[in-house]
């Protein structure tokens, strides 16, 4: 085994571990009242080396590492960026909104890089149970972020909410596991389709792949699994909303395209259709019941739910094009909801002292620069040409059309329709004239990370709204990572391209 | 690198962007002079560049294409930021590198004293980014994007008194009109992409090339949707009407933009698209006929209007008219070079008004000027200059061009009568022209009349009548040699010279074994017609005496005739002044009908009764589902864990049932 | 479909469950239908063996309790992962195909593990009598 290309395999990974490891070393050793901004920039910093690194490891062959647990390929670095990418803004949000001596600071640092430890391996991750694993990680740092503000009692109560519901979640997720194991006697996910083929017990996998489906739609917030997603949202400090509606979401995305399209492609016609439905009432309901709400923090729960849905619809195409799109919109919904909560979490602060639509009203007349930033993303959210949200939309709802998946398209067209109304409303207090009660008359100035972090969302949103082709054409060769799609004439035996070439000669 | 020299063509419009960044973005807080230093760098960098690779350009292997970035890859469909360098592109640039920079220099000194002085210059240089990139695309969506560029320029440019009114409501106008043209440029690409498949200039010329049947057919669709693209930019009947409204922009704008580069951009795209016109007999015959119609019109308004820079706009579409003629019978090197030296005697003319407006502290109306020759001796020398260029004397260059038109008109099949009218169209050009030379320059003089003067010269700003600074004045001179030598470089074989020019873009337009159309020829003055074109040339240079003559007499010798006239021929003058009520008839025509559509019937009927009813409708349902969604957000843990159950047992009976096969998707 | 016979298999399973299922709702169901439902306090009161009931049952006691019991169990568990560690321990040169990679992988297990006591240490959890614990 060579020892340093085994290290560069994981190597954001061990960036992230040893920022964290870091932070919680010097955190006690500082004097109880000294600032904990030094302790933040670490974790930028690491976020940035972590994200070089990723960016590095589009240098390395496609291979294994660690008995053949972790593999780097062009898609799990694509995750690998996009994730380091959140961590840092998000890192850059916390240090502009989180006053400096808050209560035990460093330790939100501290877990921020090891959620992102374990989001990373969900998304390098081939060996179910270490997905599991990067699962559980990033999960249970996330809870405890959910509940950080300790003194209030909306924080800890959606922390706990989401610990019981995501608790119940994994489980589904784990019991799929040990139900797949049960199948097809692997656990890898690079097996599984072979494992699959020769399989007497064809049910069982079905429903392992249904419980595993169940265990990541929780976690990407898809309906009916949504109900934590408005109370957690509403609850936590908005810098963490803005990580945790993005990054985690981002990793699940990217196992389910994995276990969908690697390990399960010859049950593509089991699992299309339900994740057809779940696209569908995803859309709908997150949609409809962003419609009523008055919270900001509470619509962008549903408008999450309803990106998640939209999302969805790229797993009902199978090729290539559905699995980039599906990558592509991963990263526009990610840098657009995080830069919108960097607006949020500096209006509103981390004592959310802006809460209802309402209190926003005037926010453009305060400070320009975040009234601009925000109806910015607003309409990206909605999804206007220029912006990544209009490309996100845009490739998904074309290669469902492309494949036949008209009604689907429809409705999701019909719930952009909709969305267009509840985020115009938050546009529209932006830019109404704030009366003297306004609370947005006490914003604060906008500091250097925040500028920052919103030049780097701003960017990215243009970008991938202007010249799209280049993260398209990244998404594109992580989707042909997949033996599905690979192009190889003679399969190698024992792939997944071998046993579906197979199954499609059975098949005439 | 193959030994293909990079040229970094890229360099060429990015400087006037930074130039426009710079100035306006920061421009308000800037001194004047960096204004005035980062605008005029913007512009003359690119000159300097344009002539080193003007110094290099024997050693090139044209067309030279540069490949900056891709911007669109859709599928097969493709497109980028790709710039192209061949013999069309190469004059293309000079005109505009050259006059713009003149142009620009020439601003220092008319804008001096106006409010927004950094706006202004951060609006010329964005023009500038807009106008080489769209000669130096390479596909016509890129070309499309400096062609919206422009015309964004120009609106800015227009309105950019923004506190007059008449200013405001001119740039709407030609935006308007331009959207016109556009949406028939928009549908020809669209039409490209489903026929050809792409957008390259390459690629869809040797798509054409390669099958000689496609004659007509869809090559006549795109060929006259193109030619409706080219009818707004380059005001031709019938989307004339904004130019003239267009002069309320400062006058150097006019030079610039409205005379001498933007709406030759119609004249450049039908050139460029040559291959698809050579492939349409009618697309063509319309080219030359709306030429020739637009040119004839534009002239007999031009004879009536007495605000000096509406007869320098009147001229310019008529002269834009004779280049549409010229690519019209197919000879699109005359078209060419008709468009450059007409950005020399045009700009001329525009800025030497502008010297005479400026002397005159905004007085525009030539019934209050009179008399100045003595008075601004420079700008009447330079003026004179170009008048005798428009009017067609030999040697001068609107001679050499126009006649060449006129010759290629003639020796075309059934190209007698576009000829002839052309002919007439001299004359009145003459006549008009002169009539503003004497108008302005000779006689009484008449300023002592002027509100506008006397108004300045109440409020302490009024000085007397005095010649410009040398900051105008030396543009004027170095575009006055132009306008007498530069026809020269085209003179004709039939007259002596070696048609430098025309063989010079030969390459590009020469596409031998292209046209299969009889109709079109591309023949260089065959050897037998020498003499022809001796007696035309004559012809012509009489018919211009002839107007000048005219002029003289009227304007001159004989003061009195010109009321008298018009009172004899009342009706004819009326509509001649009131310019055919073409403006008018547009309001009745489609402006009223229009509004009353859009008023009464979408706004009161559709917007107010369909789409608010059925907007409120499903806001209703929609609103009552988001209740129902909300009813089960009850903030019970509990109850959330039942639903998950709940959700986890849905999935699995749809698991059931897709398993069974009783639920299927396709 | 070859299938058939496999999921026939949990048959006995399926009606195990539908009768456990069913039982337990009619026993339920039909003594909330059959019952009287009369409360009284006596009814209502806690069941404590007969004896009266005496305060709360939600009383108060240090969140140190908590915290001693999950470092407890935390640490507890770490140690546990070093057993299987062990027994295999001869047998990782072959498995891993590295002399010495288990026995560094193991430090470096070991050496989170230090972190985390110092963390907790340095937090002032273990100090049970001052108040200077990070509660």
């Amino acid at each position: 085994m060579n020892g340093s290309m085994t290290v560069l395999r994981i190597l954001p990974e061990i960036i992230f571990t040893l920022t964290g490891v870091a932070i919680m070393l010097i955190d006690p050793v500082m004097p109880k009242q000294a600032s904990r901004k030094p302790l933040g920039w670490l974790a930028a910093f690491g976020a940035l080396a972590a994200l070089i690194a990723s960016l590095y490891q589009y240098s390395l062959p496609v291979g294994t590492a660690y008995f053949g647990v972790v593999q780097t390929d062009a898609f799990s670095v694509f995750f690998h960026v996009l994730i380091s990418g959140i961590i840092l803004v998000s890192a850059l949000v916390v240090l502009d909104a989180v006053h400096p001596d808050t209560e035990s600071l460093g330790e939100l640092f501290a877990l921020m890089s090891f959620g992102a430890v374990g989001m990373l391996l969900m998304t390098s991750g081939v060996e179910l149970l270490l997905v599991f694993i990067g699962l559980e990680i990033s999960s249970i740092s996330t809870y405890i972020l959910a509940g950080f503000r300790r003194k209030t009692a909306k924080s800890p109560e959606s922390a706990l909410k989401y610990f019981l519901l995501g608790s119940f979640a994994t489980a589904f997720f784990l019991y799929g596991i040990a139900l797949t194991y049960g199948a097809t006697g692997t656990t890898r996910i690079t097996d599984i389709a072979a494992g699959l083929a020769t399989s007497h017990a064809l049910p069982i996998a079905v429903v392992g792949l249904a419980f595993i489906v169940i265990g990541l739609a929780f976690k990407v917030s898809a309906a009916p699994f949504h109900l934590w997603t408005p109370d957690v949202y509403e609850g936590a400090p908005s810098p963490i909303v803005g990580l945790m509606s993005t990054a985690p979401k981002a990793a699940a995305f990217a196992v389910l395209l994995r276990i969908a399209y690697e390990a399960f492609p010859q049950l593509q016609n089991h699992w299309m259709p339900l994740l057809w439905i779940l696209a569908a009432v995803s859309m709908t309901i997150g949609n409809l019941g962003a419609l009523r709400q008055k919270n900001v923090k509470r619509m962008l729960a549903y408008s999450s739910i309803a990106h998640a849905g939209y999302l969805l619809v790229a797993f009902t195409v199978l090729s290539t094009d559905g699995v980039a799109a599906a990558s592509f919109y991963a990263v526009a919904y990610a840098v657009m909801n995080v830069g919108i909560f960097a607006v949020i979490s500096h209006a509103g602060g981390y004592e959310d002292r802006l809460t209802l639509i309402e209190d926003y009203k005037g926010l453009a007349y305060r400070s320009p620069l975040l009234g601009g930033v925000m109806a910015f993303f607003l309409l990206s959210l909605i999804g206007i040409p220029f912006t990544g949200g209009f490309f996100g939309k845009f490739y998904v709802f074309a290669a469902a059309i492309h494949s036949g998946m008209i009604w689907l398209a429809i409705i999701g067209l019909l719930n952009s329709g909709i969305a267009v109304f509840y985020y115009l409303r938050v546009l529209t207090a932006t830019y109404t004239k704030p009366m003297d009660s306004s609370p947005v008359l006490n914003v604060p100035r906008v500091s250097a990370p925040l500028c920052l972090a919103m030049a780097l969302t701003v960017a990215v949103t243009l970008v991938l709204g202007i010249i799209p082709g280049r993260v398209l054409s990244m998404a594109r060769h992580a989707a042909e990572t997949f033996p599905v799609f690979s192009t190889q004439q003679t399969p190698v035996p024992g792939t997944a391209s071998a046993v579906m070439a197979a199954i499609n000669t059975k098949a005439r | 690198m193959n030994g293909i020299p990079n040229l970094h063509l890229w360099l060429l419009p990015i400087l006037p962007l930074a130039g426009f960044l710079v100035n306006g973005l920061f421009g308000r807080r800037l001194p004047k002079a960096l204004v005035t230093a980062v605008a005029i760098i913007a512009t003359a960098i690119p000159l300097i560049q344009v002539a080193t690779i003007v110094a290099r350009f024997s050693s090139l292997t044209l067309p030279h294409v540069e490949r900056v970035a891709t911007w669109i890859s859709a599928g097969p469909f493709h497109a980028g930021f790709t710039f192209q360098l061949d013999q069309l592109t190469m004059v293309m640039l000079c005109v505009i590198t050259g006059v713009g920079f003149l142009i620009h220099v020439y601003s220092i000194g008319y804008m001096a004293h106006e409010d927004g002085y950094w706006r202004y210059f951060a609006y010329l240089n964005l023009f500038m980014f807009f106008m080489l990139t769209l000669v130096l695309a390479n596909n016509f969506l890129l070309l499309f994007i400096g062609w919206e560029g422009v015309g964004l320029a120009s609106y800015l440019l227009i309105g950019f008194y923004v506190l007059k009114t008449s200013a405001a409501d001119a740039g709407k106008k030609a935006f308007i009109y331009n959207r016109v043209g556009d949406f028939g440029f928009l549908l020809a690409m669209f039409l490209m992409v489903q026929h050809f498949g792409t957008l390259d200039y390459t690629q869809v010329f040797a798509q054409i090339i390669a099958h000689p049947a496609w004659q007509g057919g869809f090559l006549t669709a795109i060929g006259l949707l193109l030619l409706l693209g080219a009818t707004g930019k380059s005001a031709q009947i019938p989307l004339y009407v904004w130019l003239p409204d267009a002069m309320e922009g400062p006058t150097p704008v006019s030079a610039l933009i409205h005379a001498a580069t933007m709406v030759t951009a119609g004249v450049y795209m039908v050139a460029r698209a040559h291959v698809i016109f050579d492939r349409s007999a009618l697309a063509l015959g319309l080219v030359a006929v709306i030429g020739t119609a637009t040119a004839f019109f534009a002239a007999t308004m031009a004879v009536a209007q007495n605000d000096i820079k509406r007869v320098l706009a009147y001229s310019t579409v008529s002269q834009l008219g004779y280049m549409f003629l010229g690519c019209g019978v197919a000879a699109y090197g005359a078209g060419v070079f008709h468009l450059v030296s007409h950005a020399f005697f045009k700009a001329l003319l525009f800025l030497a008004a502008g010297s005479v407006i400026h002397a005159l502290s905004g007085e525009q109306d030539m019934r209050y000027m009179g008399g100045l020759r003595k008075k601004i001796p420079i700008t009447f020398w330079t003026m004179t200059a170009a008048v005798f260029a428009i009017s067609g004397f030999p040697p001068l260059s609107g001679f050499v061009s126009k006649d060449e038109i006129l010759y290629e008109a003639f020796i075309s099949p059934g190209g007698k009568i576009l000829w002839f009218v052309g002919l007439f169209t001299a004359g009145l050009t003459a006549f008009y022209m002169f009539r503003l030379w004497y108008m302005t320059f000779f006689g009484k003089d008449r300023t002592a009349d002027s509100e506008i003067m006397a108004h300045a010269k109440e409020h302490g700003h009024g000085h007397g009548i005095h010649e410009s600074p040398w900051v105008m004045l030396i543009p004027l001179i170095i575009l006055a040699i132009l306008s007498v030598i530069g026809g020269w470089m085209g003179w004709p074989a039939g007259l002596g010279g070696n048609e430098w020019f025309t063989r010079f873009l030969a390459p590009v337009f020469n596409t031998a074994g292209l046209s299969m159309n009889p109709n079109v020829i591309h023949a260089p003055a065959g050897a037998g017609s020498d003499h022809l074109q001796l007696i035309l040339a004559i012809v012509s240079t009489l018919t211009a005496a002839g107007g000048w003559y005219i002029a003289h007499l009227m304007y001159y010798a004989r003061p009195e005739l010109p009321e008298l006239l018009a009172q004899k021929f009342r009706g004819v003058y009326r509509m001649l002044f009131n310019k055919y009520w073409v403006d008018e008839f547009y309001g009745a025509v489609i402006a009223a009908p229009v509004l009353f559509f859009s008023r009464f019937v979408l706004n009161f009927l559709i917007d107010r009764g369909v789409i608010d009813g059925a907007g409120f409708t499903a806001g209703a349902t929609a609103q009552g589902f988001g209740s129902l969604v909300a009813r089960i957000q009850s903030g019970n843990i509990r109850s959330y864990a039942g639903w998950l159950a709940f959700g986890a047992m849905l999935v699995l009976v749809v698991t059931y049932f897709v398993f069974t096969g009783s639920f299927m998707l396709h | 479909m070859q299938s058939h016979p496999y999921t026939w298999n949990y048959l006995p399973l399926l009606i195990q469950v539908v009768v456990a299922a069913g039982l337990g709702l009619a026993i339920v169901g039909l003594s909330w239908l059959i019952g009287r439902g009369r409360a009284s306090k006596a009814k209502l009161d806690a069941y404590e063996c007969g004896v009266p009931v005496e305060g709360d049952a939600r009383g108060r006691f240090s969140v140190r309790f908590y915290m001693v019991a999950m470092l407890f169990i935390l640490f507890d568990v770490e140690a546990v992962f070093m057993l299987p560690w062990a027994v295999i321990y001869r047998h990782l040169p072959v498995l891993t195909g590295s002399r010495m990679f288990g026995f560094w992988e193991m430090v470096v297990y070991l050496g989170f593990v230090v972190v985390g006591i110092f963390y907790v240490w340095k937090k002032g959890i273990l100090d049970w009598t001052n108040d200077r614990g990070d509660l």
